[in-house]
Parts: structure tokens; sequence; C-alpha cells
């Protein structure tokens, strides 16, 4: 082993207050300078795990066993005041969400350097220069002035440099990065990433890199631990773990990424929307001039980042949000633009599924309700009909009809999201709507929900209308694509043409932060990302 | 396992000593307001002793300024009240219940409104309005009724509506206007069954609160109409004995606070907890 | 303009609006009644000439909106009308030599209460966010608990009981006249003041306990514990600047107890405030009082709930600092 590790863990177990294991027999060491990526799924315990490398646990949660060593001290075994110095000086902590994680009441750079001038490490004139070094380093523009603003003055991105810079302050010796990237845009989360490699590497710190996303920790860390169910299931070095994943815990994080099908071109037109220009109440118009073609049986993906008015788009097509002008034809049909107008027959084969099913589904409804009610409405069925269509939509979507009296927060998030689905073929819809239906699920679930959407396709020749944000996805799904920024429609086309011969910069670049595992994608893409910012 | 209960309660309490006792204490309170012409050893309004006789067999707490038993009117007091209370309850989570949902579903214009004019009625202490009011009116059980009623139908409104408002911002409620349903069943069956859970709770506070309220009222003289017990004049009508040391009056006061404590007890934990000014996080 | 004046501008213009809305609904209430609202004051046995004088008296035969307007624009020069009692007689007094010495009386009492209570409050409420959970903060609970459900006559009669009658300390009547010195008024005001105190300490202590407490559970203040600092350091410099604003809004939201406290609260003691004149007035019915006790009260409570939200508005670095 030779010197002795920075952090080492010893058989750390946690659970909640009423018992239940959070963290079960967690063995892990990091060796002073060194990178590992600790990579799970939600609810396997990584955050838990992460603070507990810093000696918290959080209300609501106990240890019930284990240790944490920290550069030769014993984090749960030493009061409280001389922990607090340990984690002013040695160590430090950069949170999922910057925006919470600031306190709105001060300035970013006093609180960036507290911590130091409040233990009297440092003084405070030099515990500013160097926060502003810092914040230049990370490429924040003009750090002085950054410096004085507040938290809800800050975007997204420029914060969580700042959090990495407030964790920089005192050169600690260990960083837990707790999913730094999740909450941005691939192109900002691309050059955010590189700017935190960048400094980590110049500093020496040791990291513990929180993510859900195998890809972009492939980026960072020289070592991976996957993280399952409160237990360690795999740790190797980042190029075997990547070459030869031996557990299927690990095979599935990739689940997404293997699931192709073939592209198919034509197909009868379905719905034509020409023009389309929308917005919000009285606020300036959020698409532009959008022209599309969905034709039957086929699925249309969107993509674009955040604010790239995909989602609008959605709710101008289900008519949730009336276009301030342009047409939509389906079946060659006029289609009014707002819901009202929309008979309900329309309503009927223009169906939506919303990205939570959580908050999707009504909590205090059963599973039986939420598909009774459509088929009543749709179909007026009743009775023993109702009854049998209910169970034969279960079957269709792979549910167990034995969970129709459940109620809806008592399933689990896979077959809620199937439910859901469900619920949207009740009427025999001709376009179904999915928004970014996929995204809040896990990778292996992602990929049972992608195949069912297109065994139904087959089945039944709905189209979908598929909104994401996740390269991926598309290629798991879509037939075409159409690609928006700003608002507008900046490509569309052939799926494969598009993902393999994009024309315009906005794809390229999409394409290009798309997190991948290869050595050296970072720092193309961060790259890219820079070039198109200017 | 499908549970049938509160699945909408913020968090499960644990049932404890003392929340068996709150629950003990109510029901004996309702039981003695049901069987309380039974239970009573003296008529309401019954003479039956010279005034302010003590403690005694006969008359367990003694009388009144004007003869009658106390603890015969304590029973009909608190049998009135209770009543009167419930009532008032049940009248303002009705109205200010629905027009509550109504303004966080409906129309936008009709929230406006709706919240403008509560803003108003708002802008004056219950207890002010109230007393101006049977000003007005003058006093009696109708009156209190209907002016406790529609005061309190405010703060109903006001909560129902914030919750409500959490809940039309979900998708479900979305996913329901894009099935083409009604306004009445967004609001009764896709809203409702998902605040009922805070709104029992608030219906308990606001019981208790109501309670309080009536032994204000007719502690200030401006109750039920005489003969008739109520809890709140006892105690001002009887209050000379305690300069003398005497603490008679103050036990149906106490028989007031034991009741709202009791309520107050079981219910908090689970009230959506009143925290103004809390919406800039 | 600076957004924050802008706000403090329509803030203030609201506060207004909503007396003008208040003052509106209090003069108007009256037209409820069914039937004539002379006869009603008079009673069924009233002649004819008495009730056409009273109507002429009370300007009943103009319009509506021009007696609101008088009446509004007559209150805001401090005139009240009429008083009713006495009015037979022919002397009936101005309602505002009989509301404004009370009102001062009143405005010392709930000065005095709101100075005790307060910050007692407001200390116990962080003591026991700070120690959730522990025994000194469900204790803190279960005592506000219990003087939230006990009635206002109920800890104002304890007092007399325990500290008046049976201990001597204090008067059990808070009768003052004008030529009793302040050492005087003090010793008098002492129950009434406790009593008071008493009512509005429990809900504002409950209040600030939940709001913090919820404000201790802001991920920032997890940042702060794993920035190595300390307990106090974290309460004191990071959970308290947050709070002004919450807490401030508290003591404007209780005001309205303060309020209903000062009304029994002056029953029981016979305290010469505005609120046992109100009190009476009900009782006789007498209508301009009642309205002008109703129009003061309701001008004090959106004042202070104005200035309450303005301090909460400059407090906040949200609006202070805009993007």
């Amino acid at each position: 082993m030779g010197e002795a590790p920075l952090l080492d863990i010893r058989g750390l177990s946690i659970t909640t207050a009423a018992g239940a294991p959070v963290l079960r027999d967690v063995h892990l060491h990091l060796r002073r300078g060194e990178v590992l990526g600790l990579v799970g799924e939600s609810g396997s315990g990584k955050t838990t795990l992460g603070l507990a490398a810093l000696g918290h646990v959080r209300a609501g949660l106990a240890r019930a066993a284990g240790r944490v060593w920290f550069d030769g001290e014993e984090l749960f075994g030493i009061p409280p005041a001389q922990l607090a110095g340990v984690r002013a000086a040695r160590m430090a902590y950069v949170a999922q969400s910057a925006q919470t994680a600031f306190n709105p009441a001060h300035r970013l750079t006093n609180q960036i350097i507290e911590a130091a001038v409040f233990h009297g490490l440092m003084d405070e004139k030099t515990a500013r220069a160097r926060a502003l070094a810092d914040q230049a380093r990370l490429g924040l523009p003009e750090p002085e002035k950054l410096g004085r603003r507040y938290p809800h003055q800050v975007s997204g991105g420029q914060l969580q440099r700042v959090m990495t810079a407030m964790a920089m302050q005192t050169r600690p010796g260990l960083i837990v990065f707790d999913e730094p990237t999740t909450a941005l845009d691939v192109t900002t989360q691309a050059r955010v990433l590189l700017a935190m490699k960048r400094l980590l590497a110049q500093s020496g710190a040791a990291a513990l890199f929180i993510t859900h996303d195998l890809a972009v920790v492939a980026q960072m860390a020289q070592r991976i631990c996957i993280l399952h169910k409160g237990r360690i299931v795999e740790e190797n070095a980042t190029e075997a773990i990547l070459a030869h994943p031996a557990h299927p815990v690990t095979r599935n994080l990739w689940a997404v990424r293997q699931a192709q099908r073939t592209a198919r071109a034509g197909g009868k037109t379905l719905l034509e929307a020409r023009n389309l220009t929308a917005g919000y109440g009285r606020g300036k118009d959020i698409l532009h001039d959008v022209c599309l073609r969905i034709a039957s049986g086929r699925t249309v993906a969107v993509v674009g980042e955040s604010g790239s008015g995909k989602t609008t788009l959605g709710r101008v097509i289900c008519g949730l949000l009336e276009p301030r002008s342009g047409t939509m034809r389906l079946d060659g049909a006029p289609l009014p633009g707002l819901l009202r107008q929309r008979g309900k027959s329309l309503r009927r084969r223009i169906r939506f599924v919303h990205q939570s099913a959580e908050t999707a589904l009504n909590p205090a409804h059963r599973a039986r309700d939420i598909l009774a009610r459509p088929l009543r409405l749709f179909e007026a069925l009743r009775g023993a009909a109702l009854a049998a269509r209910i169970e034969g939509l279960m079957r269709m979507v792979e549910l167990d009809p034995a969970l129709l009296p459940r109620r809806t927060g008592q399933l689990s998030g896979g077959q809620r999201q199937r439910l859901a689905l469900a619920r949207a073929l009740a009427g025999g819809p001709d376009l179904v709507i999915c928004d970014e239906v996929t995204s809040s699920l896990d990778k292996v679930i992602q990929r049972e929900i992608l195949g069912l959407l297109a065994r139904l396709q087959e089945e039944t020749g709905v189209s979908y209308l598929f909104i994401t944000h996740d390269m991926d996805t598309v290629r798991a799904i879509a037939d075409e694509v159409i690609v928006m920024a700003g608002g507008r429609i900046v490509e569309q086309g052939l799926r494969d043409a598009v993902l393999d011969t994009p024309q315009s910069e906005h794809t390229k670049r999409l394409l290009a932060c798309a997190p991948r595992p290869q050595p050296g994608w970072l720092e193309t893409a961060a790259s890219t990302a820079r070039e198109q910012e200017r | 396992m499908t549970s049938r209960g509160l699945h909408f309660s913020p968090r499960r309490e644990r049932v404890t000593a003392g929340r068996i006792l709150a629950a003990a204490i109510v029901w004996l309170y309702v039981l003695t307001a049901l069987l309380g012409p039974w239970i009573a050893p003296y008529g309401e309004a019954q003479i039956s002793a010279e005034p302010f006789a003590p403690w005694s067999a006969a008359h367990w707490l003694g009388t009144d300024q004007l003869g009658r038993d106390f603890l015969s009117r304590l029973v009909f007091g608190m049998r009135n009240s209770l009543f009167l209370a419930l009532a008032i309850t049940i009248a303002s989570f009705a109205l200010g219940g629905s027009l509550g949902l109504l303004a966080a579903a409906g129309p936008r214009l009709a929230d406006q409104i709706l919240s403008r004019l509560v803003d108003v009625f708002m802008a004056l202490p219950a207890l002010i309005f109230a007393l101006m009011l049977l000003a007005i009116f003058g006093t009696g059980a109708a009156q209190l009724i209907v002016v406790i009623a529609a005061l309190d139908a405010t703060r109903v409104f006001r909560l129902t509506r914030a919750l409500a408002m959490r809940e039309a911002a979900l998708e479900y409620v979305e996913a329901a206007r894009l099935r083409g349903e009604s306004l009445v069943w967004i609001m009764g069956r896709e809203i409702l069954p998902n605040i009922t859970g805070p709104l029992l709770a608030e219906a308990g506070m606001r019981f208790a609160f109501v309670f309080l309220t009536i032994a204000t009222l007719s502690f200030l003289g401006l109750g039920l109409q005489p003969p008739a017990a109520d809890l709140g004049s006892m105690v001002r009508e009887t209050a000379t004995l305690i300069t003398y040391g005497d603490f008679t009056p103050l036990i149906p006061a106490l028989v007031i606070a034991i009741l709202a404590g009791a309520v107050n007890f079981l219910i908090d934990g689970y009230q959506a907890q009143p925290v103004p000014g809390g919406d800039d996080g | 303009m600076h957004p924050v004046l802008k706000i403090i501008v329509q803030r203030l213009a609201l506060g207004g609006f909503s007396l003008l809305a208040v003052s509106a609904v209090i003069f108007f209430s009256v037209s409820l009644l069914p039937g004539d609202y002379a006869r009603n004051i008079l009673g069924q046995s009233a002649t004819p000439e008495a009730v056409a004088n009273l109507r002429h008296d009370l300007a009943l035969d103009r319009p509506a909106p021009e007696r609101y307007g008088r009446w509004l624009l007559a209150a805001a020069r401090g005139d009240f009308g009429t008083s009713f009692s006495g009015r037979d007689g022919g002397h009936g007094r101005a309602v505002s030599a009989l509301v404004l010495p009370r009102f001062f009386n009143t405005l010392v009492l709930a000065a005095l209460a709101a100075l005790v209570a307060i910050p007692a409050a407001l200390l116990l409420g962080i003591a026991a966010a700070i120690a959730r959970g522990r025994a000194a903060d469900r204790l803190i609970n279960a005592v506000a608990l219990t003087f939230v459900a006990m009635p206002e006559f109920l800890i104002a009669y304890v007092l007399i009981y325990w500290l008046a009658v049976r201990a001597g300390l204090f008067p059990p009547l808070a009768s003052i006249h004008e030529d009793m010195s302040w050492g005087q008024r003090l010793h008098r005001l002492a129950l009434p003041v406790l009593t008071l105190s008493f009512v509005v300490l429990a809900h504002i202590l409950r209040m600030t306990r939940a709001s913090l407490s919820e404000l201790l559970g802001r991920p920032w203040m997890e940042t702060a514990l794993l920035k190595g600092l300390p307990r106090r350091r974290r309460i004191v410099h990071h959970a308290l600047p947050n709070a002004w604003g919450p807490i401030i809004n508290i003591v404007a939201f209780n005001i309205a107890w303060l309020i209903t406290g000062v009304v029994v609260t002056e029953v029981v003691f016979v305290y010469p405030g505005i609120g046992q004149l109100m009190v009476d007035a009900v009782r006789s019915r007498d209508i301009p009082v009642v309205q002008a006790c109703a129009l003061i009260f309701a001008a004090v409570y959106i004042g202070l709930n104005l200035a309450a939200d303005i301090i909460a508005i400059v407090t906040n670095p949200r609006l202070l600092h805009p993007k």
C-alpha cells in the first residue's frame, strides 16, 4: 500500500431513523491527489456517502457502524470544534445546486472567504486576492464585479464555478463534488467540468466526484466506484471499468446507449404545423415561425437546450398554449389552437405524457381510476367492457393488473410512467406528445420505457413527438429529428442524417458536448462550447 | 398492504400517551354535550337555591348570581358552545373551502375578485369586525353563526386557495384539463382529495378557535341571549367571586381551555404551518 | 426609480386603498340592516317625529355615497359625529371626545405589552428552533400551546387570582385617571400588560419557531456547516440575516392578537381604553362610536402591517439587489 490513504472509510453503515439501510458496510479509500468517481443511480446513497466523507450525517439519518479516517483523524470521533477546524482548512464540498447552496443574504466573495478568515487561516486581504485569482482561473468574467453580487444575481453555471472557487479557497486536501454539473446544460457542463479538472490538477487536491453519468466521471476520475442500493458493487480503474464492466449494474449504466433502432423514412402526414409563433401571457415570443410535419406511425424527436422552446412547442401542439399566429392541421383538417375549441374527438386523438409521472398521476387516485376515466370519457365504456379494456391496457404496457387497486403513490417510478403511458393510449390516440418522459428515470428503466414506446408504436401505429435533451435517447427512439435553439428550428431531417452529418453549428455543438467516455472528449467539447459562445 | 388512511398527511405522527389523552378528552366533551340534558342535575334556567350558594352536596359547584346550579349551567353552556362552534365551522368550511377551490382552479378573474374581497375583509382583525357586525345586527345564536362563519370563511378561503394553488400547478391537473374535464370535476375530484388532510387539520384548529371566539364574545356580553347558558358569560357574571378568593368562576374558562388545548394538541404537527412571508425563498 | 422604491410606493398605495375599502365596509354595513335605520335604533315604540328627527340628524334623507363622503372627510379631521347615548336629552357627546383620550390609554397598554412580549417571544422561539426536538424545545412548545388554547380572560383572571387576590402585589383593577403619576399608572397597568403579553407571546413564539426551523433546514445552512463554521456563527451570521423578513411578518401578523387581546383585557381590568369603549358601545348599539372605534383599529392594524411589509422589503436582498 505504501503511504497511508488521505481518506479511509471502513465498514460504514448509515440507516434512516426508522432503521432502513442507506449505506451498507461501505469500504472506500482515497489517496492524496487522486480523483475517485462515485457513480450510482438515484437512491443509491451516493450523496449520503459523500457527506459522510466530510463527517456529516443529515438529520433523519443515523450512522449505525463504521469509521471515517481523514488524514489521521477519525471524523466521527473528534469534538465538533475540532471537526469544524478540519472542514474549514482541509476539506470542502461542492453541492449539486449552487443556487440553493449559497446564502441569499451575503455577497459571493464574502461567502468564499468566510471560513478561511473566520478560522484565522489567512488575513482578509490575502483571502480576497486568492478568491479573485481562483475565479479568474475558473473562467469567470470580471471576478471583482461578480464577487460583489448576491447569489440570485448570478447564473447557475457561474454559481457552480464560484462554489468551486469557494471549495478551493483554503487549498484543501479533499473536495467532494456532488453532481456538480447535473443541473446545467450540456454546453455549460463541458466548460465547467474542464475548469474544475484543470484547477484540481493544479492544486493537487484529492476529490470524490459523485455523479450518475459514467461518461462525465470518466473524464474526471482515475478510479471509479459503482454504488448500488447503498453498497459498492464494483471498483476499478477508469479504463478498466469502461472496457470491461463486470457488474450488471455497471453495464446497465450504458443501457440507453445500447438501445438503438433503425430509423424509418416516409409515412403519410398526420400533423402539419406552419409558421407557429407563440409566447406566454404578454411576454415576448418564445417560438418563432416554426414549421414541422409529423408522419403517421413515426417518431419525431425535438432536441435542444433548456430555453430552446422545445417544451413550448409541445404545449402549443397539444392545445395548452394558443399560438399567436400560424396554422396546424391534423389529417388535413384544421386543428384549433385553443383546447376549448377542440372537440372530444380531437382531444382523444392528441394526448400528452408529462416528464414526471409522480406529479402527472393524481396521488389520491387508484391505478384503476386513472385508466377508467379517459375510457369513460372518450369511449363511453361501462361495466364489464370497461374492466376488460382496463386490464388490456395494463397488459399492453406490461403492468400486472393486480396493481389496479393501488394508489399511484404506491407504485414505483417505472410503473408510474407505464401507467401514464397507458392512460395516454386509453382513447386510441393518433399522436402522443412525450415531454422528457424518460429523463427523471434510472438508465435501465429508461431503456425499458423506450423499448415499450417502440413496441406500442408498432402495435398501434401511433405517432410520437418526443421532446428530449439527451442525444442517446434520440438515437434510441427517433425516426426524424428537429433541433431547436432560441425558439427556432435550426435543423431538421432524418435522424441519421442530422446526427451523423450535422449541418448547423448548434447541432454540432450539442453533439460535441454530449458526454462521451473517450479520453480527450472533454477538452474538445469545452473548446467547441467556448467557440460557439463568441 | 393498501392503506386507506390519510395518505396525504405531511408526516405520520406517533401515537403517544399525550395524544390518547387528548382524544379521550375530546370524546368526553362530545359525550357530555350529547347527553347534557340527562347528565345535568338541574334545568338550564332553573333557579334552585339562593344566589352565590357555596359548593354543597346538592350543588356541587354552588349556584350563580341568580341561584341557578353552576354545574348544570356548565354542562348546558358547554353543549351550547360546542354545537354553535360545530355549526360555524361547518358553514365556514363549506363557504370558504368551495370559494378557495374556485379561486385556485377557476378563471383568473374569479380569483382576483375573491382574493381582493377577502383582503379587504381581513384588513380588520376578526374580533373587531365581529363586534361591529353584532352592534348592527344585535346578539343571538343566529347572528353569531352568520357573523363568525362569514369572518372565519375568509381564513378558510386563504388556506384552501393556497393549498389548492400548489396542487393546481401540478401536472395531474393539467392532464385533466387536456382530457377536457369540467371545472367541478377538477375542483372536487382531482384537487380536493389531495388537500383533505391539511384541511381537516385546519378544521380542528378553526373549531378550537371558533370555540374560543364564542367564549370571548359571550364573555363580553355579546353571546347567546339569556337565559341560555354559555361559558363566557358565566365567567363574567360570577367574576366578583374571584376577588373574594373563590376560583369557581374560572372553572368554565378552564373547561374552554382544556377542550381548545386538547384539539390543538391532537392537531399540532399535522397542520400546514402558519408561516407568513415564507414565499421569498 | 429604484425597484424597491417602486414596490414601497405600490405598497403604500395598496395600504391606502385597503383603508378606504375597510372604511366603506364599516360605513355601509349599517345598510345591511333590514328596515329603517332610525326606526331600528329608536325601537318600535318611537314616535314618527322622533324617527324623522333622527333621520334628519343622521342625514339619512341624503344619498348614501354623499353621506359616506361626508363621514369620511369628517373622520379624517378627527370628527366622528355624535354619540347616540344621551342624545334623547339633547346633550349627546362628540364621539371624538370619547374616543381620543381612550385611544391614547390603549396605545400605552398595547405598546408596553409589545415591549415585553415581542423580545421574549423571539428569544424563546429562536431558542426552541435551535433546540428543535430536544426537551427544552418540547417544553417551550407545550407551554406555548397551552397559552394559545386559553381564552384571554382566563389568563387575566388567573393572574388576578394569584397576583392580586392571593399575593396582593398588584391591584385587581386598572382604573386610571388623569392626575395619576406614571409610577402609579405602571403599577396599575402591571397585570393588564402581563395578560396581554402572554396572549401575544405564545402566538409569536410558535410562529418564530416554525419559521426558523424551516430556515435552518435550507441547503445553504448545510453549506455553512460543511465550511467548518461553528454553530453560533451559523445561527448569527447565516440564519438570522435571512430571518428578519419572516420574523417581522410574524410580528405584524400577530398584531391582530394584540388588538383582540386589548379588547378583552380592558374589559376584565376595567381599563379606560378604546376596546372597553367599543364593547360598551356595541352592547348599547351606539353605532357612531362603534364605527369610530372600528375605523381606528383598522387604521392602526393596516398601518402596522404596512410598516412591517416595508421593513421586510428593505431587508430582502433579492429586492434590494435586483438582477
